[in-house]
């Protein structure tokens, strides 16, 4: 075992005070110091993308990232996409188009679509295409994936 | 007596989606315990070899570790039992929780190392040294089988299925054809990764374990049998499952691991698996070599078919013993006529991870051997594709249809079907007759594109029973209690839809509880589309029961006649419509001394069998060897759909893998049984670019006689027969009726077939 190091991670807008390797990857301190455990791990080789969270506004896979590296950036998890008890435009579109069936990957694609659509509101149906491609799922098929990210998309650029 | 249906047939929205969408969900990695360990399985490097030593010195000197298992310390525990189709001689096959003495494929558990955390105990695993002295790795299904152990040999067995008078078909044909086809080695490969956490509560002697899925019952008496405990002392605890598709929910050493564990150090033991160890550990599937024949008169119409085929099965037998091969067997004659037929299915062991079931379990690799062969016999005859299988379906006249076979302990019994129907619908859908001219032009104008279409029966519904519970709780909520279990599916709406309409509530205020061993004594799981069919009838008779009992009890209270009552939107209203004393069903509950509840049980000896066809549009690049699919039409029969969006998702789902398995996943090894399949890398799924958008047909023109709603399971219909369908659609784009004798159909092996054909 070697030397922990004392970081803050800021999930959701709360600050987290936890002790971790330097090798704690950002997904395992998230899950398990910070108890938030609806950031999933599918691979830990950062093809699957179950664990994307984002940070500093950009789409990361917290399995390839060092707790460390995330210390001090604002972090947001699934847990934080609902505003109280109103779903988010884009949990209400996976909802309404039978986006999901085991729910394991759909954290991690739900934090994808709104980080690429918060940078990128008018983002092509192709190029988000390739964006959702990145990610995957073994349930659904995908198209009713795609059909709600691009609802969600409309709704979002709609306020 | 019931009321029109307000919520069967309706695609009302999953109970299910909230908690998940929100990240509350509850996964096997998201349960904990204070003052748990962490198990690490150190596996196998060699594909087969004899253990000389295990060393742990170095491993139990690290900071954090509690303990290292070898098979020593496990060599009490029998081998994994069979849950299915035990067939003669398989039992000598079973795999043991740790090897014993000898590994035989890479991945195979040899040790566990218990530490303070799952990065420690990852550190210890790998200290652990381990001496192996190899022996030459079996890697090929179809060479002469060698020795196993001692006499046994790696033939483990041989699945026999036969009816009619083959070699009188064969003698008065007027022709035959013949093919030699396989089906690559690939798996369900959940999201998930498998899971387990096993606690012993020694104030109640209760072994629990977490992470349970699939069939939860089935593995508390097995873990109980195993342990030496009493069954009612071991408790399984399914939580979100992340996936099944047959492989997940199996017992596996992982599972018996932690639980003898958590019995021997009294602590909670928790074990996460990795990818690369699902990839090289969890169960392999699909993969055979098939030598089919068919005899056929002059029309085309087949007499015969016979089919040999090698089974490789990895190193061991696990829960599905002879499963997997048997269904292969039993439904390759699928829609047609197959007046006599015989297959001999060869199950043989190689070093290499050992396989279960996969979505479609079989059907997969016999439909794509059937399907071939029907382009093949179009082929020979010189006429198309659609008409050589109008020319052999079953007609509908001939249902119910003895097929003269048996399989997972039931006489396969088509129970209903219009199969021309279907196919014509589905023409219909894919405008085939202009696709077939657009694909001629196309061609004529150099692109390499074409049309395939495959026909399939699946089976669903496996009995032989399910038991349902129902309970009103004082605070009003209706529960019912199952013996299934959910692996996504959406199995509670569905449930809830159906006590819904029989009970006269709403569906969203239901409670599905399931795959909880301590709620209801007795169940079956999920698995073989069975859920809908079995669970959904069982819920149907044990609501119609409650309502009675419900309807009793209220007139009584109220003093009238319970034939003057009815429920609506939950409570006990008059019939009339008149406003009259109205009682809401918690209400009744808590008058109720005992309460209100109902059980029933639906019993089935026959499973149900849906049937669907596919229509594939593909277009080759002849310089990558890639395949894009252009279109894609899937009609399927399932007699009644509960919830029409949750049956489309399933048949996407299903068309997705199956798409992988035709396209793009294999678990492939090298010369010495080494994986070259251990990450998502190399093993590759299908992803948003490569499922086209589809058109699905979910058609209700044949219910099942069998159950009262005329339910057919719709699980596997959208993976069956992917394999066959892509695989005539590309011969179509080459212009070469038998192109693609192997799955999956790689760029390489693409470019190699244009090759040879120059």
């Amino acid at each position: 075992m070697t030397d922990k190091t004392d970081i803050t991670l800021t999930i959701n807008g709360r600050d987290h005070a936890i002790a971790v390797e330097p090798r704690r990857t950002l997904a395992d301190a998230i899950r398990e110091d910070c108890g938030q455990t609806g950031t999933h791990i599918g691979c830990e080789h950062g093809v699957c993308g179950a664990c994307t969270v984002i940070v500093d506004g950009e789409p990361v896979r917290s399995c390839l990232m060092f707790a460390v590296q995330a210390a001090g950036k604002p972090i947001r998890t699934i847990e934080g996409l609902a505003d109280g008890e109103r779903l988010h435009p884009m949990q209400q579109a996976f909802m309404d188009h039978h986006g999901l069936q085991c729910g394991f990957c759909t954290p991690g694609f739900l934090m994808l679509a709104v980080g690429v659509l918060e940078r990128e509101p008018d983002i092509g149906d192709e190029a988000l295409l390739d964006v959702l491609s990145s990610n995957l799922c073994r349930c659904t098929g995908y198209q009713n994936i795609i059909k709600a990210v691009r609802a969600a998309a409309k709704e979002m650029r709609g306020k | 007596m019931t009321a029109p249906a307000k919520f069967v047939g309706r695609s009302v929205p999953r109970l299910e989606d909230r908690p998940l969408l929100l990240g509350q969900g509850r996964f096997a990695a998201d349960i904990s315990f204070p003052g748990q360990w962490h198990m690490r399985v150190v596996r196998s490097a060699v594909a087969h070899g004899k253990i000389t030593s295990i060393d742990a010195t170095a491993a139990l000197k690290l900071p954090g570790v509690h303990a290292v298992w070898t098979h020593a310390h496990v060599a009490h525990i029998p081998r994994i039992p069979f849950r299915l189709t035990r067939i003669e001689g398989l039992m000598p096959y079973q795999q043991p929780v740790l090897a014993e003495g000898v590994v035989r494929y890479v991945g195979e558990p040899v040790a566990v190392v218990f530490a303070i955390d799952p990065y420690v105990a990852e550190d210890a695993a790998e200290l652990v040294e381990v001496s192996i002295e190899p022996l030459r790795a079996t890697l090929l299904a179809t060479e002469q089988p060698g020795v196993f152990e001692h006499e046994l040999t790696t033939e483990a067995g041989v699945v026999r299925k036969a009816y009619g008078d083959v070699e009188a078909a064969f003698r008065a044909a007027h022709a035959v054809v013949a093919l030699e086809l396989s089906v690559g080695r690939h798996s369900g490969v959940p999201l998930e990764t498998r899971g387990a956490l096993a606690r012993y509560d020694e104030s109640r002697d209760i072994l629990e374990m977490h992470g349970a899925a699939k069939v939860p019952h089935w593995n508390r008496d097995s873990l109980a049998q195993m342990l030496g405990r009493k069954r009612e002392s071991v408790q399984l605890f399914e939580g979100h499952v992340g996936g099944g598709f047959g492989i997940r929910g199996e017992l596996y050493p992982e599972d018996v691991l932690v639980c003898a564990a958590a019995l021997k150090f009294r602590k909670p033991i928790k074990w996460i698996e990795d990818r690369r160890e699902h990839l090289i550990a969890a169960n392999h599937s699909r993969d055979q070599h098939h030598r089919v024949r068919a005899a056929i008169d002059a029309q085309g119409q087949i007499l015969a078919i016979e089919d040999e085929f090698f089974h490789d099965n990895g190193a061991y037998m696990r829960t599905h013993a002879a499963t997997v091969p048997d269904l292969a067997a039993a439904m390759l004659p699928g829609p047609y006529r197959v007046p006599a037929y015989r297959a001999t299915g060869r199950i043989r062991l190689t070093n290499k991870t050992p396989c279960g079931t996969y979505r479609a379990p079989g059907r997969y690799e016999s439909t794509f051997v059937r399907e071939r062969l029907l382009d093949a016999i179009a082929a020979k005859v010189g006429v198309d594709k659609v008409e050589i299988r109008r020319r052999n379906l079953i007609a509908k006249s001939a249902m119910p249809y003895t097929l003269g076979l048996e399989t997972l302990g039931t006489h396969i019994v088509y129970d209903s079907g219009d199969y021309a129907l279907l196919l014509n619908k589905a023409l219909a859908a894919a405008d085939w007759k202009n696709l077939q001219e657009q694909l001629r032009q196309r061609r004529h104008a150099g692109e390499k594109v074409g049309a395939g279409v495959a026909m399939f029966v699946e089976k669903s519904g496996l009995g032989p029973f399910d038991t349902v519970r129902i309970e009103v709780t004082p605070a009003g909520i209706v529960e019912v209690i199952t013996g299934v279990a959910s692996i996504g599916q959406g199995v509670e709406t569905v449930i809830a839809q159906i006590c819904a309409d029989a009970l006269g509530v709403d569906y969203a205020g239901i409670r599905v509880i399931h795959g909880q061993t301590d709620r209801i004594d007795k169940g079956m799981g999920a698995f073989a589309s069975r859920v809908t069919v079995m669970c959904g009838e069982a819920t149907r008779l044990a609501a119609v029961k409650l309502r009675d009992k419900a309807l009793r009890a209220a007139a009584e209270l109220m003093q009238t006649d319970a034939a003057k009552l009815d429920i609506v939107n939950g409570a006990i209203v008059a019939t009339s419509g008149s406003a009259g004393p109205s009682m809401p069903l918690a209400e009744l509950a808590r008058s109720l001394p005992g309460g209100l509840s109902a059980e029933d049980t639906f019993e089935s000896g026959h499973m149900v069998y849906p049937y669907g066809v596919h229509v594939a549009v593909v277009r080759v690049d002849a310089e990558t060897g890639g395949v894009t699919i252009e279109r894609y039409c899937v009609a399927y029969d399932i007699g009644k759909a509960v919830n029409p969006k949750l049956v489309e998702g399933q048949i996407a789902g299903g068309l997705a893998q199956g798409i992988g398995g035709a396209l793009l996943e294999e678990f492939l090894y090298d010369e010495n049984g080494e994986p070259l399949s251990v990450t998502f890398a190399d093993y590759l799924m299908p992803t948003a670019r490569e499922v086209p958008e589809l058109a699905i047909l979910v058609l209700e023109d044949a219910p099942s006689p069998l159950n009262l709603l005329g339910l057919k399971g719709a699980g596997e219909g959208g993976v069956n027969p992917v394999g066959a369908a892509i695989a005539s659609a590309i011969d179509d784009a080459l212009e070469r009726p038998g192109a693609v004798t192997q799955l999956p159909v790689t760029p390489q092996r693409l470019k190699a077939i244009m090759a040879a054909a120059r």
